[in-house]
């Protein structure tokens, strides 16, 4: 094979892992937008905190030990244990369950039936919340998040495509980063259970009804809260793996909420409420803003990663509003 | 009132006790009256219809009765027991289901899918449950889609299963909301205008349906209609309401024969 050609496919597998990343976080988002209309700003800062939070548990920290410290004049900090990452992780999930069900009992429950732009700044207001909680409970300090999670580039793939170069041609193999590799594999099977769940549990079908018709949903005996739990929980989740992913490769900082903004463009791409969109989507971006900057990137003065993804997204969004698999948009008069 | 002992129709059905009871309802939106202080119960596989003009607060009242409006004044009585105040998942959990006058299906589900929503009440296994122990949760999906298959056939909808509900015309439509509310296996099933809107044919498709129901699954139906004739072929017993207020309860027989009654009724336009 050309060494073209292996440069390009290495590109596009790079892309594509991002891109699952992306869907996955894109996912979040839609599983909330769908089933209660709302759009939530705080996706991002639930990923951070959940990091924040696996970081705290694994290290066994005293969660708001400098407030305790500073009304006590203590001196806490750690309770001296050391937790393995997956009960680290088991935690972790039980706390955000918790605050699903604290956001949706003391927010959203007091604000069914109002505008969508309420609801919005309510999440906003959340993210602030969520981002001072995180601070307060474990401090603010950068974090290292080592829950053992293989990194650098796989010497395996290396070797292996090293040798389908054309003869004589200098080509040393393909540089696959190791932990892109768990992230892609461990977000596509939460990709693939979320949608399983949603199309073949008793809860996934009640979640679908929600999203639908809350009347309908009623009249059969479902709890509009239950479900509103089970969403946010569901996003609290996603937001465990994106921080883990993220928070392996980059530490534990608030740079970490904002991938949330990774996740706009594919939003935007596959409509706010399609769960195949939202993984379409993402591979697209992924796969589009790795081959764009690896063609036109060096002409282009580098770094277009950073905005290819909007100017898709805005592209679509003039071409075809409703995203990929969105229904159409017909305003009745 | 002896409502309490069964009986045996004209044509062979048994009407058991009094399963619901409405005492003295009051409901209020501002300044109207929806409902004022109207009474009335619903027997044990009867088919009990309610009746009125535009307005008169039938489709209301069957709100009250599925939790969905809170009145202001009365008890609801479900099976002996005084009700406590409700949210209409529970009502439904309770085994009252319901069809709206408006339609409210899940647009995008498969008409399958929608009915299997009916079932929810009767699939207990938890979240982790059908993650984990993934037999017992198959076995409860198999079992509830028989069931479904079933009502599916009963109502002669299986050439639609898989279409999406969206895309169904109105009075197949209305047929599948029935389904779902009959998938339920409901103490009471509440029906508002199920032939609201439908041509001659689809209306006596809609009436063998009912009458069917009952007939074989014993079902206990409580149903508004605003045309009184085909109340009058359908059901066992009609309150009528005008304005708010109860204005008859009785047979239909009874019913026609009352002055108040004809006197309402002759004085708004049929449409
Ligand atoms: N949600 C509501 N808010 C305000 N008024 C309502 C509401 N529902 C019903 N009403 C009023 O109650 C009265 C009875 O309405 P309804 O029960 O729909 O009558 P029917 O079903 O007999 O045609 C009407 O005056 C209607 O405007
Ligand atoms: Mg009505």
């Amino acid at each position: 094979m050309p060494v073209a050609f292996l440069n390009f496919m290495e590109v596009t597998m790079n892309g594509l892992m991002a891109g699952v990343l992306y869907a996955l976080v894109a996912l979040g988002f839609v599983l909330i937008y769908k089933a209660s209309g709302i759009f939530n700003y705080a996706q991002g800062v639930m990923a951070l905190f959940s990091a924040l939070t696996l970081v705290g548990i694994m290290e066994g920290q005293v969660p708001f030990s400098h407030l305790i410290n500073a009304l006590l004049g203590t001196e806490i900090h750690h309770f001296g244990w050391h937790i393995n990452a997956f009960f680290g992780i088991l935690f972790t999930m039980v706390v955000m369950v918790g605050l699903a069900y604290c956001v949706q009992r003391f927010v959203f429950r007091h604000l069914v039936g109002q505008e969508p732009i309420i609801l919005f700044m309510a999440t906003i207001g959340l993210a602030y919340f969520m981002e001072g909680l995180g601070d307060l409970m474990w401090g603010s300090d950068i974090k290292t998040l080592a829950v053992g999670l293989p990194q650098g580039g796989s010497f395996a793939i290396e070797d292996l495509t090293a040798t389908w170069a054309a003869e004589g041609e200098r080509y040393y193999g393909m540089y696959i980063d190791q932990l892109d590799i768990v992230a892609t594999v461990v977000a596509a099977i939460l990709v693939i259970a979320l949608v399983l769940f949603a199309q073949y549990t008793k809860q996934g079908r009640a979640m679908r009804a929600v999203a639908d018709d809350h009347q309908a949903a009623l009249s059969v005996g479902i709890s509009l809260n239950f479900i509103w739990v089970l969403v946010w929980s569901l996003a609290g989740f996603v937001a465990i793996v994106a921080g883990v992913m993220w928070g392996a490769k980059s530490g534990v900082q608030f740079s970490l909420s904002l991938i949330a903004l990774k996740a706009l463009p594919v939003l935007m791409l596959g409509g706010f409420t399609s769960i195949p969109g939202a993984i379409v989507g993402g591979l697209i971006i992924g796969v589009g803003e790795k081959l764009f900057e690896y063609q036109f990137g060096p002409m282009l003065g580098g770094a277009t990663e950073n905005w290819f993804a909007y100017v898709l997204a805005l592209l679509f969004l003039v071409f075809r509003p409703q995203g990929l698999f969105g229904e159409k948009i017909i305003e009745r008069v | 009132m002896s409502t309490q002992e069964s009986y045996v129709t004209e044509d062979g059905r048994t009407i058991g006790p009094t399963v619901m009871e409405m005492k003295n309802i009051t409901l209020r939106f501002g300044g109207v009256k929806a409902i004022t202080d109207i009474s009335f119960d619903i027997r044990e596989g009867e088919i009990r219809a309610i009746i009125g003009p535009n307005g008169a607060g039938k489709s209301s009242m069957l709100n009250v009765i599925s939790g969905f409006y809170v009145p202001q004044e009365g008890e609801v009585w479900y099976k002996g027991k005084k009700r406590p105040p409700m949210r209409p998942y529970q009502v439904a959990q309770q085994g009252i289901a319901r069809t709206f006058q408006n339609i409210a299906l899940f647009e995008g589900m498969t008409v399958l899918d929608n009915v299997m929503t009916g079932r929810i009440r009767q699939m207990t296994s938890g979240v982790f449950a059908q993650a984990i122990w993934k037999g017992k949760a198959e076995k409860e999906e198999v079992e509830n889609r028989e069931f479904v298959e079933k009502i599916i056939d009963f109502l002669e909808i299986q050439a639609i299963r898989k279409t999406p509900v969206g895309r169904l015309p109105y009075g197949l439509k209305k047929r599948v909301e029935l389904a779902r509310a009959l998938a339920a296996e409901p103490s009471i099933l509440l029906l508002d205008e199920p032939m609201a809107g439908m041509n001659v044919e689809e209306k006596e498709d809609m009436s063998r349906f009912i009458l069917d129901m009952n007939d074989e699954f014993g079902t206990t139906i409580a149903l508004i209609e605003h045309d009184m004739g085909v109340v009058m072929d359908l059901s066992d017993r009609v309150v009528v309401m005008d304005y708010g207020k109860k204005i008859g309860d009785g047979t239909p027989d009874e019913v026609r024969n009352n002055q108040e009654v004809i006197d309402a009724y002759l004085g708004v336009a049929h449409d």
